[in-house]
């Protein structure tokens, strides 16, 4: 893999974990899914006709200049797998664009916080991705880019069905928009599935990755918009927006809560995952998620001194194509688990204080 | 429990998913979890969706219609997908899709997403007209409220901004 593409070679702007309310939202994202008028969906379409989006979209790029001097193309077929995988740990791609590369391309930032898909599920997929709670500005900016996108390109609008995308559930706005969100304190404190539940009640889709127990892996979830029709989509920032600052203040209180009530063993916790992180030699993938929310709710309690720039960037890097791409060969999961540890490792020296 | 990718390695990871409060599990080993990439906190959903209005398709007996002699098939005539197709598959085939698939489309819409009737962004070019028949829409109905309101003064001054608007898109619409 060329190690010199800045898709490769940085981060992404958005793993720094600044912004607002970055304590517990890491990342928002808004996604606009658009089609062109009378040319059949990515999947059914012919060759020429998907050429011809790519061709259409470079056009817009072209008209446009100054708008899009940051942005790079990148064909997909020319990656390798892994570097394709590499560009979906970083959320650059979608996993499923990853796999069927026919014809498909990314415009994409070059910070990486706006990628723009191109023959994936539909023609175009305008994503945006910010640090910490940013819903509002995610959205200006995809509005924007959808605008200079429309005044060159004959998206498929329907008066009544909205923006026409391939699977019906994305009709209407053609809008996701999703919040990733550590809440380790919800899960101490055994409120995580009860809340979670609810959620998935008032039309959001909760998403979490559960390990052995009911625990879910690293404390991390996932809440997006499921209806795209029949709101707008001020209408379905604003929801999220407001379950978001609900879970915000909830968290906060469990936290608080735990602090004023078991703060030895929270400063326990997070010191052990320390431990463990700077001297541990294999390491697997759901164990350093653990062990880095375990120190990042330290962090962000005050318990414990460390930058917590590094346990962002972790999140990322430790994951199978990032530890490859590193290593520049493939890895089975003994070698990566191997691998991740000492990445860790290196990153720890010197960052404890 | 074993992994239901492999059969030979102990599940450890144990992904739950939940849509519209109905549970899904999969149980996979480490190795296969992150093969299929469910380690990596994909932002779409990886289940796949069809599975959630296969099940809607087969509760209103779509592909069992009773009683209609021959069967009559729906096929969108610019791209030649079948409505059967499209309920495997969970995609359509095209925009013209939507007209072709019609009524059928509308209650699936109905079920996904409790509306057939988009209310949100309006393309700026192509939709202008759409644009300003949205906006009298909404001046009409200010004007309603104004006058039942007995602000009558108001309700002229929007009025007036109707005519205007009228005005604008006998002249210069296409
Ligand atoms: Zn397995
Ligand atoms: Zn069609």
């Amino acid at each position: 893999m060329a190690q010199d593409k800045f898709w490769v070679k940085n981060l992404s702007k958005w793993m720094e974990g600044t912004g607002p309310d970055s304590e517990v939202v890491l990342t928002s994202r808004v996604r606009l899914a658009r089609n062109i008028k009378n040319i059949p969906f990515p999947y059914l379409a012919s060759d020429t006709q998907t050429q011809k989006i790519f061709n259409d979209v470079n056009r817009v790029v072209g008209n446009h200049k100054g708008e899009f001097k940051d942005f790079t193309f990148i064909k997909l077929e020319e990656m390798e797998s892994l570097e394709r995988q590499l560009c979906v740990e970083k959320h650059i791609i979608s996993p499923q664009m990853a796999k069927d590369v026919r014809n498909s391309f990314v415009l994409l930032r070059n910070d990486e916080a706006v990628s723009i898909m191109i023959n994936e599920e539909d023609h175009i997929r305008i994503q945006c991705l910010f640090p910490g709670l940013q819903l509002e500005g995610a959205w200006n900016l995809a509005d924007k880019i959808d605008d200079i996108m429309e005044s060159d390109l004959d998206y498929a609008f329907n008066e009544d069905r909205g923006y026409l995308t391939a699977c019906p559930t994305n009709v209407g706005t053609g809008i996701r928009v999703s919040l990733m969100m550590h809440l380790p304190g919800l899960v101490i404190t055994k409120q995580i599935n009860r809340i979670l539940s609810a959620l998935s009640q008032v039309g959001l889709v909760v998403r979490g990755l559960y390990g052995e127990g009911t625990e879910v892996i690293g404390n991390i979830v996932q809440i997006s918009n499921q209806i795209t029709l029949g709101q707008s989509e001020k209408e379905i920032i604003r929801n999220l927006y407001a379950v978001a600052k609900q879970l915000i203040e909830q968290e906060e209180e469990a936290r608080q809560n735990l602090l004023n009530e078991s703060r030895e063993n929270l400063a326990d916790r997070a010191g052990r995952a320390l431990g463990i992180l700077s001297n541990a030699r294999i390491v697997s993938s759901q164990e350093a998620m653990q062990l880095l929310s375990d120190l990042r709710l330290g962090v962000d309690l005050g318990l414990i001194d460390f930058d917590s720039k590094i346990i962002n960037h972790l999140l990322v890097t430790i994951r199978p194509a990032h530890l490859q791409s590193m290593e520049r060969k493939e890895l089975d999961a003994y070698e990566r688990d191997v691998c991740r540890a000492t990445l860790i490792r290196e990153k720890f020296i010197g960052s404890s204080k | 429990m074993l992994c239901q990718e492999c059969n030979k390695m102990p599940a450890t990871v144990h992904l739950t998913k939940i849509v519209n409060d109905k549970k899904t599990e999969t149980h996979l080993c480490q190795q296969c979890a992150s093969e299929k990439g469910e380690l990596e906190f994909a932002f779409e959903p990886k289940f796949p969706i069809h599975h959630f209005f296969a099940g809607l398709l087969d509760f209103d007996g779509f592909e069992t219609p009773v009683g209609i002699p021959g069967k009559t098939k729906i096929q969108c005539n610019n791209c030649g997908l079948t409505y059967a197709q499209f309920s495997q598959i969970g995609r359509l085939g095209c925009s013209d899709c939507y007209e072709s698939f019609g009524e059928k489309l509308n209650s699936l819409l109905r079920r996904i997403h409790g509306s057939t009737r988009h209310t949100g962004k309006v393309p700026q070019r192509s939709g202008s007209a759409i644009k300003v028949k949205k906006e009298l829409e909404q001046l009409r109905k200010d004007m309603q409220k104004k006058i039942a309101d007995e602000e009558f003064e108001e309700a002229a001054r929007i009025r007036d901004k109707i005519r205007e608007l009228e005005k604008d898109t006998e002249g210069g619409g296409e």
